[in-house]
């Protein structure tokens, strides 16, 4: 039997499998017949021009956006063949940072990262206070901004908010939507620091969609590529800028150009041809 | 047998894992030696050994079981101080965060109470686990906590007059703003945006006709009804003709008219115009060059000020159907002569009065609307509470304009 090489991997060692995903609204496909998945401790990125469908493919693997057809595992189990009870046992083990943070405006920062704890633990207010405090202090924000409401902060320091919101269950999965858009490139690498301190030190696995160059070669250990509704590559960083596409090329032209340039420098390489 | 509460994946191991451990445990004495309830999965032992005070987390120290474990340490008696606290770290199963937190937060209590922190048995991940959530520790900023006190009654009261006083100069300002504003364009009408205007008589106008209609039709059935019955114990009914109209001319009608809009489009307003403020489109609108008044406000009250006036005459005449309709079937006087008497017994006048308050009220609304729109902070719940501060003050003027013409009319009529 032939094996479709877009279904080959298997549920084991991934955290979730998409297969074969058929996405659209009304008559118009969006995604057609996407296949990722997500192993342990990785960061994974995804890229594509823009409305190639990445965020509605990040809003279909956390059920915000319905499929055609398409099946998703997590932890090994089909999503859609989970009893309600299991499917809420699974949302808790992801969290999700929204592209433009998704703060509740009336809550306090501090009462934004409490809410998931709130809902869905059993722990008394005091640990509740002090989980938030270190929660918010671990994405870099300063103690002050706690007491502070969404509307008064910064594009860089709401998505420090919600990204400790997002962690505030300790998921397996981060889920993130353009993290390091809008915010300058300093605020960039050190966000990118911090979700490289988390993942080595949570073994978080995360799911990133992302425009940020620097970003996918300071952080993503594979890469999966979108284009013309389909995944174009799926792979690590090398063999993806290797890839034969005429817009991978021009998207990565310049680190590419960047990396053969710094070959030509290499003394074997200008030795060779003599 | 108790099922593992996680039944996922490899979570299912460790349960059984700790159950296991859980059952050799049993024998033992609780007390000084142990404390650990039977067949719990996760949780704490601690153990007093001469000066050596041992804590042995065991179990999955997670999240998800954060409130057993918390209780775990409620629970668990540590000593007074001195002396070295081990923490033994070979049965905890898994870590994460919340659980290093509270390692953390027991350690640092020991450690308060002068004991010798040592750790035994500690995997890497938890050694990373430790240290992050020891660096990311710091003197939590306590709220001051809000008393209550006389003088902060005292206070609050005080502010809520000034806030209103505050209200009606800004009402005054901003009403002034406008005006000048509208007679500028008047003067250059090109810079009537006619456009906007037609769209929001649209909106607040045509769209509001069958509503308005429904409405004033409904309470001049009613009201018709009872001035009949009233009037009958008279064998006064076609008197009822008289009041019913003059009521509906004067009052009824524009009043009615008026709450409804204030209702329906007062709200949309005051939600149109906050979501701008929100979403940064009235700076947007200040950055073009233009002014907000001129693009976003005149529109809306031009329009408003229109359409008020015809929903009121419509509102009569659905309210006056209504009387007739009444008069007919309920109270046995015929079309031609509920026409007759009303228009023998009901001077215009009557109907100019009642119109004439329309376009004010109108005004009133869109006012009050735009305004409070304008003042909607970040939160989505500022915009809730204007919106509501907006219909509630816009009924509540309509009502002042109301009475200050009934005033008015009683001073002119002698």
């Amino acid at each position: 039997m032939a094996i479709n090489p877009k279904t080959i991997h298997s549920a084991k060692g991934y955290l979730f499998d998409a297969r074969d995903l058929v996405v659209g609204f009304g008559d118009k496909i969006i995604l057609d017949g996407v296949s990722v998945g997500l192993k342990r401790s990785e960061i994974l990125g995804v890229v594509g021009p823009s409305g190639c469908g990445k965020s509605v493919l990040l809003r279909t693997l956390i059920g915000l956006v319905p499929r055609m057809s398409g099946q998703i595992r997590y932890f090994g189990r089909d999503i859609d063949r989970v009893a309600e009870r299991d499917r809420r046992k699974i949302e808790k083990r992801w969290g999700v940072l929204f592209q433009h943070g998704a703060l509740f405006s009336s809550l306090t920062v501090k009462e934004n990262v409490q809410v998931p704890m709130r809902e869905h633990l059993n722990i008394s207010q005091k640990l509740m206070d002090e989980l938030a405090e270190l929660t918010i202090s671990m994405v870099g924000l300063n103690p002050d901004a706690g007491a502070k409401y969404p509307s008064e902060l910064s594009g860089g320091m709401i998505k420090r908010a919600a990204l400790a919101r997002a962690l505030a269950l300790n998921p397996d999965i981060l889920f993130l939507d353009e993290p390091t858009s809008g915010l300058d490139p300093v605020s960039a690498a050190n966000f990118d620091e911090l979700m490289l301190n988390l993942q080595q030190t949570l073994g978080l696995s995360v799911f990133m969609v992302t425009h940020d160059l620097d970003s996918i070669f300071r952080t993503c250990s594979r890469l999966v590529i979108l284009k013309d509704r389909k995944v174009l590559v799926d792979g690590e960083l090398d063999t993806v800028l290797a890839f034969e596409d005429d817009w991978v090329q021009s998207y990565f032209g310049g680190k590419q150009a960047r990396v053969e340039y710094t070959e030509d420098r290499d003394p074997g390489a200008i030795g060779a041809p003599t | 047998m108790i099922l593992p509460s996680e039944s996922m994946g490899e979570t299912a191991e460790d349960a059984v894992g700790s159950m296991m451990s859980d059952r050799s445990d049993l024998g033992r004495v609780r007390g000084r030696a142990m404390i650990q309830l039977a067949l719990v999965e996760n949780g704490l032992r601690t153990q007093m050994d001469g000066t050596q005070f041992v804590l042995r987390p065991f179990g999955s120290w997670i999240v998800r079981n954060l409130g057993e474990v918390e209780d775990a340490l409620e629970a668990a008696e540590f000593p007074s101080g001195g002396g070295v606290a081990v923490f033994d770290l070979a049965e905890l199963e898994r870590i994460d965060v919340a659980g290093a937190w509270l390692i953390h937060r027991a350690a640092k209590t020991l450690a308060a109470r002068g004991s010798r922190l040592q750790f035994e048995n500690i995997g890497r991940g938890a050694r990373i686990l430790l240290e992050e959530v020891a660096e990311s520790d710091r003197d939590p900023i306590l709220p001051e906590p809000e008393k209550v006190t006389a003088r902060g009654m005292v206070e609050s009261t005080g502010n809520s007059v000034t806030g209103a006083i505050n209200d009606l100069v800004e009402l005054v300002v901003f009403v002034g703003n406008v005006v000048t504003i509208t007679f500028n364009m008047l003067r250059r009408e090109s810079r009537l945006r006619m456009t906007s205007i037609i769209y929001h008589l649209e909106l607040m106008g045509l769209n509001a006709v069958p509503i308005v209609m429904l409405i004033t039709f409904v309470i001049g059935l009613i009201v018709s009804q009872q001035a009949i019955y009233q009037l009958r114990a008279f064998g006064a009914e076609q008197l009822a003709v008289n009041f019913i109209g003059i009521v509906i001319l004067r009052e009824l009608g524009v009043l009615l008219t008026a709450i409804m809009v204030a209702g329906r489009s007062g709200s949309s307003i005051t939600a149109e115009v906050g979501a701008m403020r929100m979403r940064e489109e009235i700076d947007a609108v200040n950055t073009l060059a233009l002014d907000p008044v001129e693009v976003i406000v005149v529109p809306r009250l031009t329009a408003l000020v229109i359409a008020v006036p015809i929903l009121t005459f419509i509102g009569n005449m659905s309210a006056l159907a209504a009387a007739a309709l009444v008069s007919l079937f309920y109270g046995g006087i015929p079309i031609d002569v509920f026409i007759d008497r009303l228009r023998e017994n009901v001077d215009f006048i009557n109907f100019t009065r009642g119109m004439i308050k329309a376009p004010f009220m109108a005004f009133m609304i869109g006012v009050v609307a735009i305004m409070e729109g304008l003042r909607v902070g970040g939160s989505t719940d500022s915009l809730g509470r204007h919106t509501t501060a907006a219909v509630v003050k816009s009924i509540f003027l309509v009502i002042v304009v109301d009475g200050i013409f009934v005033v008015y009319y009683a001073f002119v009529d002698g």
